[in-house]
């Protein structure tokens, strides 16, 4: 399959953007970065025309045509350049496969979100749900390597990118998740020795300095 | 037939998510057992097929249980391979297909049900948020599921067309008798509508999905016990 031209509407800080260049960078493909400034409000043309329904990155263009949400996106990626596969090969590991993106997706950020916006009990209530949420994908994890079993797969990427503001949460909670969770920390580290994720995450610093701006934006702190 | 290779579906009669699994198990011609699962009564068995989630519907086949409704979709389109193929070969159509699924269930389905947990002003409002979405879905639409030459039949349903029935077919109108709201409105979401209506009348939606009488009952009983008591009196 060729590869024509591939185009992403980033933002350097977005987990979510994150999840599509590690999988852009998995598959050997060269790709073109949009940076979108959208948190000071100013949406490109390009973004409101690709993304009109949730106006929001990332948006992949490949060959002009717009696909949204990143795990929509990843999955795109995967069905269109099959090696090497974020899936596994039998319908029912799939099927788990796609069950853990799901609770990914719906918990991690979230709960993540709550430990940065709140403090004292509201804050600590959410450092414990968050700490049972992490407990529960580090049980999904079991004696893996990876989510994806011996190799890094769709999981592994969706994961591995929202762990980029984990530094942020423990900073803000004043709290370690390698102290409740430690083989999922060494599954960070595991990860974050892929030239894909390494060459792409953004330094943990830097993200906590931004959503200290975030905080101080939404008059929290 | 051997018990390894048994399917066994639990699920819970209103619940919109066991329904469009039921018609694709239909529509790929498998053999399955129903068990229905009381929700204001969780029993063991669930907790033990899902107990990450402890949800319905969950879907057992081979002895391994699958969990979430379009997840257990997309296994069911890997595995059997008789009937329409729920989702589209080419990439970019499965990647649009996705979309427009997660769209119409987690956008329009959480402001159907708040329309539902809620009244006064803030029903108001989720019914306002409703209709915004349903706009965005009527032009999304447009342009890559609306074409001349796609026609709604036994052999063509799709995964985005059991997700859009088995949230819209019966909730719509119970909306109408419980809430008195217009949701789909042939004027204003007219590709909608008519999509719509070409689904309520294949066989296997109409055999599927419950009465509107028995939906408009079930709602009004958990707008009452549960969700209406939870809110603060205005």
């Amino acid at each position: 399959m060729s590869k024509g031209e591939i185009v992403i509407l980033d933002c350097w800080v977005s987990p979510f953007c994150l999840r599509v260049k590690i999988a852009l960078k998995e598959k050997g493909l060269e790709y073109e970065e949009r940076e979108e400034k959208e948190l000071l409000g100013k949406k490109s043309d390009l973004l409101l025309k690709s993304n009109p329904i949730h106006q929001k990155v990332p948006v992949l263009l490949h060959n002009g045509k717009p696909i949204c949400e990143s795990t929509v996106i990843v999955n795109y990626i995967n069905d269109n350049w099959p090696s090497p596969p974020f899936l596994p090969s039998s319908p029912y590991e799939i099927a788990q496969a796609r069950f853990w993106a799901d609770y990914i997706d719906k918990k991690v950020h979230d709960a993540g979100g709550n430990i940065w916006k709140s403090k004292g009990e509201a804050q600590e209530r959410a450092i414990k749900d968050f700490i049972e949420i992490v407990k529960q994908l580090e049980e999904g994890l079991g004696e893996r390597d990876f989510f994806g079993g011996d190799t890094f797969g769709l999981n592994d990427i969706s994961l591995i990118s929202l762990t980029s503001w984990f530094h942020a949460y423990e900073k803000f909670g004043n709290f370690k998740v390698e102290d409740h969770c430690p083989k999922f920390s060494a599954w960070i580290k595991r990860c974050s020795e892929r030239p894909s994720v390494s060459q792409v995450i953004p330094d943990p610093e830097k993200v906590y300095e931004f959503v200290l701006m975030l905080k101080k934006m939404f008059g929290l702190e | 037939m051997a018990e390894e290779s048994k399917v066994t579906l639990y699920g819970y009669s209103p619940c919109p998510f066991g329904k469009r699994v039921e018609m694709a198990l239909k529509l790929k011609g498998v053999p399955y057992e129903y068990v229905e699962e009381d929700l204001t009564n969780n029993s063991q068995m669930l907790l033990s097929l899902n107990p990450v989630h402890k949800k319905v519907p969950v879907l057992v086949h081979n002895g391994k249980p699958i969990a979430q409704s379009l997840v257990i979709l997309e296994y069911i389109d890997e595995t059997w391979k008789n009937g329409p193929q729920l989702l589209p070969k080419d990439p970019y159509k499965r990647a649009q297909v996705r979309f427009w699924a997660s769209f119409v269930q987690q956008q329009l389905f959480e402001s159907m049900l708040k329309e539902f947990k809620t009244k006064g002003e803030t029903q108001e409002e989720a019914s306002k948020e409703l209709f915004e979405k349903l706009k965005l879905l009527e032009e999304g639409l447009k342009s890559f599921y609306f074409d001349s030459d796609r026609s709604i039949d036994t052999e063509h349903v799709g995964l985005l067309d059991l997700v859009f029935v088995s949230v819209f077919g019966s909730y719509h109108k119970v909306q109408e008798e419980v809430l008195s709201v217009k949701t789909i409105d042939p004027e204003k979401s007219p590709l909608i509508h008519s999509w719509l209506t070409a689904l309520l009348d294949l066989p296997v939606v109409k055999e599927t999905l419950p009465p509107v009488e028995k939906m408009v009952a079930h709602i009004k009983f958990f707008r009452q016990r549960f969700y209406l008591p939870q809110l603060n009196d205005p």
